[in-house]
C-alpha cells in the first residue's frame, strides 16, 4: 500500500556522502602505517596494508556507485545535484590515490632512502591530516542541511575550510621540501627508482590537493 | 420497508463505506509528516488520528457537508422528482467509495474529495440536465484545488524561513528554540480552535458573538502554549546526542511543537473530507424525511458522528497498517520542517473547511512540503511522485463521474 505524501521524500543524499567521506578518509588514513612499514622494510605487513586500503577504496566505490542511483533528475534538492556529484567526485579521487600510491609502491618495492625517510612521513601524515580535516567538513554537511544553509552552521563550515586550506599549504611547502631533500641525494639511488620516488611524492601531494577541493567543493554549496 | 427508510439504510451503507475508506487510507498521508519526522511514534500517532479527526468531523465539518450536500446540484430544479437526487447522491457515494478502492489498490494517488465532486457533478450533468449544475459553485471549489496548494505551500515556506531566520541559523539555537516555539504552538492552537469555534460549535447548540469567539480562541491557545512552554523549559540537553548532531535537542523542542500541529492536521483532515462521506448521506436523509428537496434543514450531528465513526473504524483496520510504512519510507524530515509543513496545510484545511470549500488535504499537505522544499528545508523531493499526485488531480475527476453515471442509470431502474 503505497502512501503518497510518504512517497515524495526522496532518499536523502546527505548520510550516504557522509558515510563515503568517512571510508575514504579511513583509506588514506592507512597510507601512514603503510609508509611507515615501507620505511621499516616490513614487506609483509606491506601487502597485508595495501590489500586493506584496496578493500577500503572498494567500499567507498559501492557507497559512491549507491549515491549516483539514489540521485536521478528528478529529484528536487536544496542544492544542485550537480554539485553533490562533483563533492562525491573528488572525494573518491583521494581513495582512488591512495590505492595508486601503495600500488606502485608495493608493485616496485619501493625503499625510502634513509635520510629522506622523516620527512618523507611528515609529508605523509600532513596529507592525511587534509583528508581528515575534509572528512571533518563533511560531517558538518547534515548540520549545514539543518541550518537552512546559512548563519552560524554555514561560518563554522567556512571557518574548517579556511583550516583545510591552511593545512594543504602545508602539505605543499613538505612536498617541495621532500623533492629537494631527494634531489640532493638522487644520484646515489638507482634512477628509474628515484623517478618513481618523485612520482610517488606528487600522487601523495595529490591526495592534499583533493581533500582541498573537497572543501571547494563545499564552499560552491554554501553560495547557493 | 418503504422507499424512504431504504434510501436511508443504503446512503448510510455506502456513507460508512467511503468514510472507512477515507480512514483506511487518507489517514496516513494526513499523518504522514508527523510519523516520518519521529516526532509521534506510530502508537500516539493512531491515538492522536483517532480522537482529532473525530473531532474534526463531528465539530467543525459541518458547512463542507452542507456545500457538498446542496452546493453542487441545483436541487431547486428536482422538486418535482425528489428521488433523483437520492439516485444520484447513492451512485456518487457508492462510485467515489469504488473508484478509491481501486485506484489504492492500483497504487494510483487519488483524492476522496475530487471523486466524490466529480461523481455529484457527474450524475447531475448527465443525469439530469447540464442546468442542474451549480456551475458557479462548482468552479469556486475548483479554484480553491488550485489555490489551498499554492496557499500551503507559500505560508509553509514563510514559517520555514522564519524558523530560519529565528532559531536555526542563530548562534543559540536551543535558548532561541526555548523562547520562540511556544508562539509557534500558539499560532496553531489558535487558528484550530477559533475555526472551530466561529463554525462548528453552532452544530453542537453553541452560539458565541464573534468577539466571545476571538477571546475563547485566544484563552484556550494561550493556556495551550503555555503548556507547551512548561513542558519544553523540562526538556534536558543532551551533551553527548548534541556533540554528534548540534540540533539533536533543538529538535526535541521542536517535537513538542509536532505534537500539537499533528493534532491540528488531523483534526482539519477530518473537518474536511468527512464531508465527502456524509454529505451526499446527509443530503439524501433530508429528501427521504421530508419527502421534499432543499429543506432548510442543518445537517444532523449524528450523521457527523457516524462519518467520524467511520473514519476511526477504517484506521483501525486497515490505516494503522499504512502509517506504520510511512516511518520507514520518510527518513530526513525533522521536527523543525515537518511541524512548518503540517501548520501550514492544517492552517489552510481548517479555513477552507470554515467557508465550506471541500479540498484535497493530501494535495494542500503536498503543496506545504514543496513550500519547505523551496525554502531549501528538505534533502530531496521525488518530482516524479509529485507529478503523478497532481495528475491525479485532473484524472479523478472524469473517473467519478462516469462512474457515477453508470450507477445512477442503475439506481434509477431498480430502486423505487
Amino acid at each position: 500500500m503505497s502512501n503518497f505524501v510518504a512517497g515524495m521524500f526522496g532518499s536523502s543524499p546527505v548520510q550516504p556522502l557522509e558515510q563515503h567521506a568517512d571510508l575514504v578518509h579511513k583509506c588514506a588514513r592507512k597510507l601512514v602505517t603503510f609508509f611507515e612499514q615501507v620505511a621499516a622494510g616490513d614487506w609483509e605487513s606491506v601487502a597485508e596494508t595495501r590489500e586493506s586500503i584496496s578493500g577500503l577504496e572498494n567500499e567507498a566505490d559501492e557507497v559512491k556507485k549507491q549515491i549516483r542511483m539514489q540521485l536521478p533528475r528528478s529529484l528536487f534538492m536544496p542544492v544542485p545535484r550537480e554539485d553533490l556529484l562533483e563533492l562525491l567526485l573528488v572525494q573518491d579521487k583521494i581513495a582512488n590515490r591512495s590505492k595508486d600510491v601503495s600500488g606502485i609502491v608495493i608493485g616496485r618495492k619501493l625503499e625510502i632512502p634513509e635520510p629522506i625517510k622523516p620527512i618523507f612521513l611528515t609529508f605523509v601524515g600532513r596529507c592525511v591530516d587534509a583528508t581528515k580535516q575534509a572528512r571533518k567538513s563533511v560531517r558538518e554537511l547534515h548540520e549545514l542541511y539543518n541550518a537552512g544553509f546559512r548563519g552560524a552552521e554555514a561560518d563554522l563550515i567556512s571557518e574548517m575550510i579556511e583550516k583545510l586550506d591552511a593545512i594543504e599549504t602545508d602539505t605543499d611547502d613538505l612536498e617541495a621540501e621532500v623533492r629537494s631533500a631527494l634531489f640532493e641525494i638522487e644520484a646515489e639511488y638507482n634512477p628509474i627508482d628515484v623517478m618513481f620516488l618523485y612520482q610517488t611524492v606528487g600522487k601523495i601531494g595529490e591526495i592534499a590537493d583533493m581533500a582541498e577541493r573537497v572543501g571547494r567543493r563545499l564552499e560552491l554549496l554554501l553560495a547557493h | 420497508m418503504d422507499a424512504a427508510h431504504i434510501y436511508i439504510l443504503l446512503a448510510a451503507v455506502f456513507g460508512l463505506f467511503m468514510a472507512w475508506g477515507i480512514g483506511a487510507n487518507d489517514v496516513a498521508n494526513a499523518m504522514a509528516t508527523s510519523v516520518g519526522s519521529k516526532a509521534l511514534t506510530i502508537k500516539q500517532a493512531i491515538v492522536v488520528a483517532a480522537i482529532f479527526e473525530f473531532l474534526g468531523a463531528v465539530l467543525a465539518g459541518g458547512e463542507v457537508t452542507s456545500t457538498i450536500r446542496k452546493g453542487i446540484v441545483d436541487t431547486g430544479l428536482l422538486s418535482d422528482e425528489p428521488q433523483l437526487l437520492v439516485y444520484g447522491m447513492l451512485a456518487a457515494l457508492l462510485s467515489a467509495g469504488t473508484w478509491l478502492l481501486i485506484a489504492s489498490r492500483q497504487g494510483w494517488p487519488v483524492s476522496t474529495t475530487h471523486s466524490i465532486v466529480g461523481a455529484i457533478v457527474g450524475f447531475a450533468a448527465v443525469g439530469i440536465g447540464m442546468e442542474a449544475v451549480q456551475w458557479g459553485k462548482v468552479g469556486g471549489i475548483v479554484m480553491s484545488w488550485v489555490v489551498s496548494p499554492l496557499t500551503a505551500g507559500f505560508i509553509a515556506f514563510l514559517i520555514y524561513n522564519s524558523v530560519i531566520a529565528l532559531i536555526l541559523s542563530r548562534e543559540d539555537p536551543l535558548a532561541r528554540a526555548r523562547r520562540y516555539v511556544p508562539f509557534y504552538i500558539f499560532l496553531a492552537a489558535f487558528t484550530m480552535t477559533l475555526v472551530t469555534i466561529l463554525k462548528g460549535l453552532k452544530h453542537v447548540g453553541l452560539d458565541l458573538e464573534t468577539s466571545q469567539a476571538y477571546l475563547l480562541a485566544t484563552a484556550i491557545a494561550v493556556s495551550i502554549a503555555i503548556a507547551g512552554a512548561m513542558y519544553i523549559r523540562r526538556i534536558e540537553p543532551d551533551p553527548k546526542a548534541d556533540k554528534k548532531q548540534h540540533f539533536h535537542t533543538v529538535e526535541r523542542v521542536f517535537a513538542v511543537l509536532m505534537v500539537v500541529t499533528a493534532c491540528g492536521m488531523a483534526f482539519a483532515h477530518g473537518s474536511n473530507d468527512v464531508a465527502n462521506a456524509i454529505g451526499p448521506l446527509a443530503a439524501v436523509i433530508a429528501v427521504a424525511q421530508s419527502g421534499v428537496v432543499a429543506a432548510k434543514s442543518a445537517t444532523p450531528i449524528w450523521v457527523l458522528l457516524l462519518g467520524g465513526v467511520g473514519i476511526v473504524i477504517g484506521l483501525a483496520t486497515y490505516g494503522v497498517r499504512v502509517i506504520a510504512t510511512v516511518g520507514e519510507k520518510i527518513t530526513h524530515l525533522t521536527p523543525s520542517r515537518g511541524f512548518a509543513a503540517e501548520l501550514a496545510a492544517a492552517t489552510t484545511i481548517v479555513i477552507a473547511s470554515g467557508t465550506g470549500m471541500p479540498i484535497s488535504t493530501t494535495h494542500t499537505l503536498v503543496g506545504a512540503v514543496l513550500g519547505v522544499g523551496l525554502a531549501r528545508g528538505i534533502d530531496a523531493i521525488d518530482l516524479g511522485v509529485v507529478r503523478r499526485i497532481f495528475v491525479s488531480w485532473i484524472v479523478t475527476i472524469p473517473a467519478g463521474a462516469i462512474l457515477a453515471i453508470i450507477f445512477f442509470s442503475v439506481f434509477r431502474v431498480t430502486l423505487p
